[in-house]
């Protein structure tokens, strides 16, 4: 960390504003992951981490690197990008798993297959077997 | 077979191959040797070729992206916070989709998912039906808006 001590004053807050800005929301995020009642609703906690969570730390490691070694730091947006881009299929993985679940349980909060007529066959038999 | 049958993922490959090494001659002659292949591997998959046909739209669109995630990252954290105080509803809703184009569809998901507050959970293509679950839903025709004037009428320019 010797190269800290190079920033200068302006970069040192703008550092330290995205990094505390991306660490709370992250954190906020996994209070959230505990705090809120159901499944569905806890899927929405951890995208604050994925979304400006993320964006604050890259944020502030792009403006950290950048600063100290003179030159612009592109590496962060890629992580950026990853991130963002397969975030979907990890929640897609764990809503569809939930949806199955509480269906063949035929839990009453859950739609009954809203995606309408053609997929309620295939859900509904599970669901009457599950009874 | 054309020597380079995606260019734009070429382009992208060079450029993050780049990215990660150095800007330098070697590395974007090793860069793109590396896209040439990676692009023929691609093309042996035969996955459905995306169409843009409007380029000028898609900053306009990534641009009210950005600002939804940090006005919804604001509307999320204030709903944890004040927590169990104050009562939030939160509910699944159907959303009828015109959208058909598998990439700009792929492109809604990742919007939907990384705006905190909107989750896709299930798509159907043969009637396209998007089952959603939304954090605060006080409003769902606002909901409704927002997903379909925001956003897909804007997909859909872009893409189809």
């Amino acid at each position: 960390m010797s190269q800290a001590a190079d920033l200068p004053l302006w970069a040192a807050i703008a550092v330290c504003f995205f990094l505390l800005l991306g660490a709370t929301l992250a954190l906020i995020g996994t209070i959230g992951l505990t705090r809120l009642p159901s499944f569905y609703e806890r899927l929405h906690a951890p995208t604050l981490g994925t979304s400006w969570g993320t964006g604050g730390v890259v944020m502030a490691s792009m403006i950290f690197f950048t600063v100290t070694g003179a030159r612009p730091v592109f590496h962060e947006i890629l992580i950026g990008i990853f991130v963002t881009v397969t975030t979907p299929v990890t929640l897609m993985l764990l809503a569809q798993a939930a949806l199955h679940r509480d269906r063949a349980e035929g839990n009453a909060n859950v739609p009954p297959s809203a995606t309408a007529g053609t997929a309620s066959g295939k859900d509904a038999p599970a669901a009457g077997a599950a009874d | 077979m054309s020597v380079l049958p995606y260019p734009l993922l070429s382009l992208s490959l060079v450029l993050m191959w780049m990215t990660l090494n150095s800007f330098t001659i070697g590395h974007l002659i090793l860069g793109g040797i590396i896209a040439t292949f990676a692009s023929w591997g691609m093309a042996a998959l035969r996955p459905h070729k995306p169409r843009i046909r409007r380029w000028h739209l898609l900053p306009h669109l990534i641009a009210i992206v950005l600002y939804d995630i940090v006005r919804s990252n604001i509307a999320v954290v204030s709903i944890i916070v004040t927590g169990r105080r104050r009562r939030h509803r939160s509910g699944f809703m159907t959303i009828h989709l015109e959208l058909k184009d598998p990439t700009a569809l792929a492109i809604l998901a990742v919007i939907l998912t990384s705006t905190p507050g909107t989750a896709w959970l299930e798509y159907n293509s043969s009637d396209g039906s998007l089952l959603m679950h939304v954090l605060d839903l006080v409003e769902e025709q606002e909901w409704t808006d927002l997903v379909k004037n925001r956003y897909e009428r804007l997909l859909m320019e872009i893409f189809e």
